[in-house]
């Protein structure tokens, strides 16, 4: 059952099919149910009509004999009915087509009247109805019955005409039925019928079979473009569709591959352009590096010498050497975001244990030089994770230099934790916290919260953060309140590339 | 052969950008070693063979013949640590030269005292006068600094003689990567794997008979590395050579 709802709903051309077939079979049957109505009631009238006639010349003669028989002979009544019946039923011989039956005299009961008939019409073949009019009336009355006649006894569908005969001398009154056999008529329409019926059934599946090839000549051109869609998607640029013809196909075919140039174009612009740009990088990088190496190590010389130095000369040995730190801090966070834009970023995979990870923040320099206490959640038994482990450490690194730098937090406590699809860390301080839209622009490129609480940094670092996230498929996302603290938490899925949901949410998400 | 403590340890440094090249010369020759300055790759050849430096320090980055040809040409005429100076981080040039000859290399910008540390970590060699060890049928003797197998002597740079003489001294220990880093190169350089990697597998091709299956030094994956004791059953036979 589901896989037929399936073929429906997934295939065009079952839909199409199928509704084509049921259309067209009530279509069909509509015309064949009407059409056989009209030649069954058109038969049935003529046949009617025949009889009708016929029966009353039957009941005149019926009649004439009666009054002659009465007029000339003395012979009892019911001698002259059945020799009447006999000659009526008699003189067409075998040709014969109809039946016939007496009552009567009918001055008795309903149940009692005695009845002649011809060799197989019995009694109840008169359908009672007709019986009552004919015995009330005196006009010629018909009505369509079935009754069990012929050499057989069969039932078969017959009409029946009867008239009241009257008996000159007695009074008298008799009830006579012509019972006109319809057989043949229904018989004509058994045949057409069959016929109809064959030759529905035989359209419907020719109707069937044309729908099923018109789909096909359309929806193969449709399908064979889904394809080619399909692996130009994949990444396959060259795909291209077949043009034949002048038809609507050929034009869709057309301005797919139209389309289909114009995106390779942009692709490859782009591509090129990404190299240009990592290319410059890399160059930049080594034709910076360089000079800095040198200024460096000149200045290292100079600051390990500082204490010959007059003061102020000293103090600039000091400060040369602390802002050549950031310097260089800041030259490499540059390339490195220009790698993450340029999309040259490459994630070096290894199983890292987060628990491990974390327990190493309790030797980090920052923090211990800023005086913060750490305490670890989640740690006692290993989260491994599918990732990078320079850009891991990284991250819990840039994450805790925040920590140190903005939030005048006394204590931070980092919390590991894992869903059958995620890994989650936090970083977690009870300082000053984030107010307003911070917790989305503490990721911001340059974004420093207070510039009287900043203490050098690059301003990169979060937005570093965030990359590397990216990067394994994670997240990292901010919560914070003013005077609470704020929380960091990074989510990596377990396999890269599938979605996330957080192993851990933080108490101070609104 | 012991090292000779007395005598001044001599640097070549092979670096086409002057001031860095002089900057060099200032702070090695401050920490007690004797340098030399080449500042083209082309004449590379000639100042080692004149100076004969017991390590060279050189530029990746070089005019005329680039820093990955002079590598490779110092490594087939000598076994003198190389060291890398590489102003791209990024690993595949970093596996390049170091598949090229190099022992190690530092990324610019570096602190004196990381690039200080690095060479001396090359320079020192093993006094100890300690027995030779036989392995299978490798000897490795400590006190002449040479190797054999089966009688043949083996060409190992120091780095890779104090790589084979760390894993055959314990076989009974897996060796990390971290380990080994710390142990051979005498630094701890987190996460840096690939120092291990290349040299394990250069190692590898000069003592195993075939390095896709070796026989003496095996992979523990996810680990690190261990010496495949000879006693131990599974290679009292020698391997079945190939032709």
């Amino acid at each position: 059952m589901r896989r037929v709802v399936r073929l429906w709903r997934r295939s065009l051309q079952t839909r199409v099919v199928t509704s084509t077939l049921v259309l067209s079979a009530l279509a069909i049957g509509l015309t064949g149910w009407a059409l056989l109505r009209d030649v069954g009631s058109s038969l049935a009238d003529g046949r009617r009509a025949a009889a009708v006639a016929e029966a009353r010349a039957g009941f005149e003669l019926a009649q004439d004999r009666l009054d002659s028989a009465v007029a000339t002979e003395t012979a009892p009544q019911s001698v002259v009915l059945a020799q009447m019946i006999d000659s009526l039923t008699g003189d067409r011989g075998t040709g014969r087509t109809y039946e016939l039956v007496l009552q009567g005299p009918l001055s008795g009961g309903d149940d009692e009247v005695p009845v002649r008939s011809s060799s197989v019409a019995s009694t109840g073949a008169v359908p009672a109805e007709i019986g009552r009019s004919v015995r009330a009336g005196t006009g010629l009355f018909w009505q369509y019955a079935k009754a069990p006649i012929g050499e057989d006894a069969h039932e078969t569908p017959v009409v029946v005409v009867g008239r009241q005969l009257r008996a000159p001398g007695s009074g008298d009154t008799y009830a006579m039925y012509y019972l006109y056999s319809m057989r043949e008529q229904q018989e004509t329409l058994a045949l057409m019928r069959n016929a109809l019926l064959l030759g529905g059934l035989a359209m419907v599946m020719m109707v069937g079979g044309v729908a099923w090839l018109v789909s096909r000549q359309v929806l193969d051109p449709v399908r064979m473009a889904r394809r080619v869609a399909e692996r130009f998607a994949a990444g396959n640029l060259d795909q291209r569709m077949p043009v034949d013809g002048e038809d609507d196909i050929a034009r869709l075919s057309t301005s797919f591959n139209q389309m289909a140039s114009s995106l390779q174009r942009q692709i490859n612009r782009l591509e090129n352009l990404s190299r240009l740009q990592q290319r410059f990088v890399s160059d930049v990088s080594h034709e910076l590096r360089t000079p800095l190496t040198t200024v460096r190590m000149a200045g290292e010389v100079l600051f390990e010498a500082r204490d010959r130095f007059d003061p102020q000369t000293a103090r600039s040995a000091e400060l040369l050497q602390g802002e050549l730190d950031r310097f260089e801090a800041l030259l490499s966070d540059l390339l490195d975001l220009s790698r993450f834009d340029a999309g040259a970023a490459k994630l070096e995979l290894a199983d890292v244990d987060l628990a491990d990870v974390a327990r190493d923040c309790i030797d980090d320099a920052v923090l211990s030089r800023a005086g913060i206490a750490v305490s670890l959640r989640g740690t006692d038994e290993p989260v491994f994770v599918r990732a990078d482990p320079r850009r891991i450490d990284r991250i819990l690194r840039n994450l805790l230099a925040n920590v140190a730098k903005y939030s005048q937090s006394p204590r931070v406590e980092v919390t590991v934790a894992r869903t059958p699809t995620a890994v989650s860390l936090s970083v977690r301080d009870f300082g000053v916290g984030l107010q307003g839209d911070e917790n989305l622009r503490i990721f911001d490129r340059f974004w420093r919260g207070d510039p009287a609480r900043s203490q050098g940094g690059t301003g990169l670092g979060l937005s570093i953060a965030r990359e590397d996230a990216a990067l394994h498929g994670g997240t990292l996302q901010a919560w914070g309140r003013p005077g609470l603290g704020a929380e960091v938490i990074l989510t990596l899925p377990r396999e890269i590339g599938v979605p996330v949901e957080p192993a851990l949410t933080s108490e101070l998400a609104r | 052969m012991s090292y000779r403590r007395s005598k001044r340890d001599r640097v070549l440094v092979v670096d086409d950008d002057g001031s860095l090249a002089e900057m060099l010369g200032i702070v090695l020759s401050s920490e007690g070693l004797t340098t030399e300055v080449c500042r083209s790759g082309d004449r590379v050849m000639e100042a080692f063979a004149s100076f004969k430096p017991d390590l060279v320090l050189l530029d990746l980055m070089l005019p005329g013949v680039d820093g990955m040809t002079v590598c490779r040409r110092i490594r087939e005429r000598s076994a003198v640590p190389i060291i890398m100076l590489t102003a791209k981080a990024d690993t595949p040039d970093v596996v390049a030269g170091l598949e090229a000859g190099a022992d190690d290399y530092v990324t610019k910008p570096f602190k004196n005292t990381e690039l200080v540390a690095r060479i001396r970590a090359r320079l020192r060699r093993s006094d100890a006068v300690g027995d030779p060890i036989e392995f299978g049928d490798i000897v490795l003797d400590p006190a002449a600094h040479t190797v054999t197998r089966g009688g043949q002597p083996l060409e190992l740079t120091p780095l890779e003689f104090d790589l084979l003489a760390c894993l055959i001294s314990d076989p009974s220990q897996v060796f990390t990567r971290e380990v080994l880093l710390e142990r051979v190169w005498g630094y701890h350089h987190p996460g840096d794997t690939k120092l291990v990697n290349v040299h394990m597998t250069r190692l590898r091709s000069k003592i195993e008979d075939e390095a896709d299956n070796p026989q003496i030094i095996r992979t523990v994956r996810g680990v690190g590395y261990q010496a495949i004791d000879p006693a131990s059953g599974k290679n009292t036979d020698p391997p079945p050579r190939a032709r």
